[in-house]
């Protein structure tokens, strides 16, 4: 369709709009987290920083980021690769064994879509104290892996049905067994959405909240958004090097998605629109 | 093809169905056993049983309807606003116009920012002393406007408000963006050549090609409305005076802060009933809708 030049324009305008109110607050952000305390009162929010002062940076890193970051990493690649690894498994089974157990599974899954965790949260923090989980690493591992397992399994399942039967009855007839069917040959047909559902997971993962405040309390075992949640009621006054600390948690996602693109969108809507 | 066809699906599945019994399934009845009683959450102190009582202070308790009606306008501005401009962003960036693509990257930028990292970075945003919003309003000379816009209960809500349509109307423009790719172009061709005008366009084929991802959106505003709570927790914890409390905040705070576990365990069954209502009228408007279209 041809536009005009003053629709142009005005479509152009709607677009500049949204975009200064979408990004302006990060580069607010990035601005003044690069200030001295002394500059960031002393001047407007929307000054550039006289200079590159990055020592925020590295005290906000001293100040348990650091750990908290490590943490993260840690808690977000178990649970995706658990959760990646147990999920698919199942989605194979009840997609390509289509037994009558299976479909009760699957409604078992899908019913769990809709639930609000906050339902879960008070049986899991008593139950991971009484295992002897409360404040490790571990304690998280468990409600992260069962709470999106439901979308995981779904989409999985969507994808590994759609395959066509072919694909293994020759396997079978060569002897194969099943689990070497789904690990050398659903499980790598079924990668594009392996992918999508592993980026929803992780997003999911890196910034979850509410499970870490209620099942850690030792700076030791913090997470990243909860090491920040941490350091604001610590360091509140200093504003730039919170300003530092925020930059530093948001960094990593704000990276990878620098290089996924449109991937990454993919995968987040994917585990958004499930249904 | 296969044999022992459901002992197969057992064993594959088994992992993944013991992690979910046990974090996700089990926790569901365990809430509702708590919510009959009083209990501190410690181990060491016995649980009083204490019938319907956790209850009944519920649908007394006035902070709990005041959160209850935060989550209803929530979904309604949701409704009402986040979804009218992530429909026109979407169609915005759907355009053939040069940098709409780069733009529509730059636009979904904050969807995958966390919460914390969000409220915290709008709360010095919204900051009275040293904030951004203030600076800018003196700056241009409307210093009388300022304001603790997080600290006035009148407009605390908004303020929160605001930021929850900066994280996520790019996620309802993604929604659309993703429905007018599947449209065939002809359509709008023909319309084109029949003489419409951009106007006509938009409301006469392109609104109407969008019925399902608008249903599809509402369904997700709905049943979304009730996770609330990270960035609500970290910008304002509900206060000032409960003005932006919401349910999960408050099953949080009853539980974990006064550790009243009966008390935030009622809370936690009644989200948990609500939600499931919520899904199943959606579930039958949705099929309802579906049977019509095809």
């Amino acid at each position: 369709m041809k536009y005009s030049i003053q629709l142009k324009i005005i479509l152009y305008i709607s677009a500049v709009i949204w975009l200064i109110f979408s990004l302006y607050p990060l580069i607010f952000l990035i601005q003044n987290s690069m200030k001295t305390q002394w500059e960031f009162l002393t001047t407007s929010p929307w000054s550039p920083p006289s200079k590159l002062y990055l020592t925020n940076y590295t005290d906000a890193i001293k100040g348990g980021l650091l750990r908290g970051l490590l943490n993260s990493i840690i808690v977000t690649l178990i649970s995706l690769v658990i959760v990646l690894f147990i999920g698919s498994m199942a989605s194979f089974a009840i997609a390509r064994f289509k037994a009558k157990i299976g479909k009760g599974f699957l409604i078992l899954f899908i019913s769990g879509m809709t639930v609000p965790i906050y339902i879960t949260l008070i049986p899991v923090y008593i139950i991971t104290r009484y295992i002897g989980l409360y404040d490790t690493l571990w304690g998280l591992i468990g409600p992260y892996v069962a709470s999106s397992l439901p979308v995981t399994v779904f989409i999985l399942f969507s994808a590994m049905e759609t395959i066509p039967k072919g694909f293994e009855e020759a396997a079978v007839i060569d002897g194969a067994s099943a689990f070497q069917i789904y690990w050398r040959i659903i499980l790598p047909i079924s990668r594009p959405t392996l992918i999508a559902v592993g980026i929803y997971d992780m997003v999911h993962y890196w910034n979850e909240f509410v499970y870490a405040l209620v099942l850690l309390s030792s700076p030791k075992s913090r997470t990243l958004p909860l090491a920040l949640w941490n350091a604001h009621g610590m360091f509140s006054m200093n504003v730039p090097e919170m300003l530092a600390g925020i930059v530093i948690s948001l960094l990593p996602l704000i990276m990878l998605y620098g290089i996924t693109q449109e991937k990454m969108i993919q995968g987040m809507m994917a585990g958004a629109l499930k249904g | 093809m296969w044999k022992h066809r459901n002992f197969k699906t057992l064993i594959f599945s088994l992992p993944a169905i013991v992690v979910y019994l046990f974090y996700f399934i089990l926790p569901i009845p365990m809430s509702l056993f708590y919510s009959f009683f009083k209990w501190n959450g410690f181990f060491s102190s016995p649980m009083i049983p204490a019938g319907l009582s956790n209850w009944v202070s519920l649908f007394k308790d006035t902070i709990f309807w005041k959160a209850a009606e935060n989550n209803f306008l929530l979904v309604v501005i949701s409704i009402l606003i986040q979804i009218p401009i992530g429909l026109l962003l979407g169609v915005l960036v759907s355009t053939k116009l040069k940098g709409m693509k780069l733009i529509k990257l730059l636009y979904f930028l904050p969807m995958m920012l966390s919460a914390v990292g969000i409220g915290l970075l709008w709360e010095y945003i919204y900051d009275p002393n040293f904030g951004l919003i203030n600076a800018v309003l003196n700056f241009i000379g409307l210093g009388n406007l300022t304001h603790g816009w997080l600290g006035d209960p009148k407009t605390a809500i908004w303020s929160v408000f605001v930021v929850i349509c900066w994280e996520y109307i790019p996620f309802y423009m993604i929604i659309f963006a993703a429905a007018l790719s599947g449209i065939p172009k002809e359509l709008f061709e023909a319309a084109r050549i029949d003489g419409a005008t951009h106007s006509q366009t938009f409301f006469k084929v392109t609104l109407p090609l969008l019925t399902n991802a608008i249903r599809t959106s509402t369904i997700l505003a709905l049943i979304g409305s009730l996770q609330y709570f990270a960035l609500i927790y970290v910008m304002t914890d509900g206060g000032p005076t409960h003005s932006t409390e919401v349910m999960a905040l408050l099953m949080y705070k009853q539980a974990f802060r006064f550790f009243k576990t009966g008390y935030g365990s009622t809370i936690a069954v009644f989200m948990f009933v609500l939600s499931l209502s919520l899904t199943l009228v959606t579930l039958k408007l949705y099929r309802r809708g579906r049977e019509y279209e095809v």
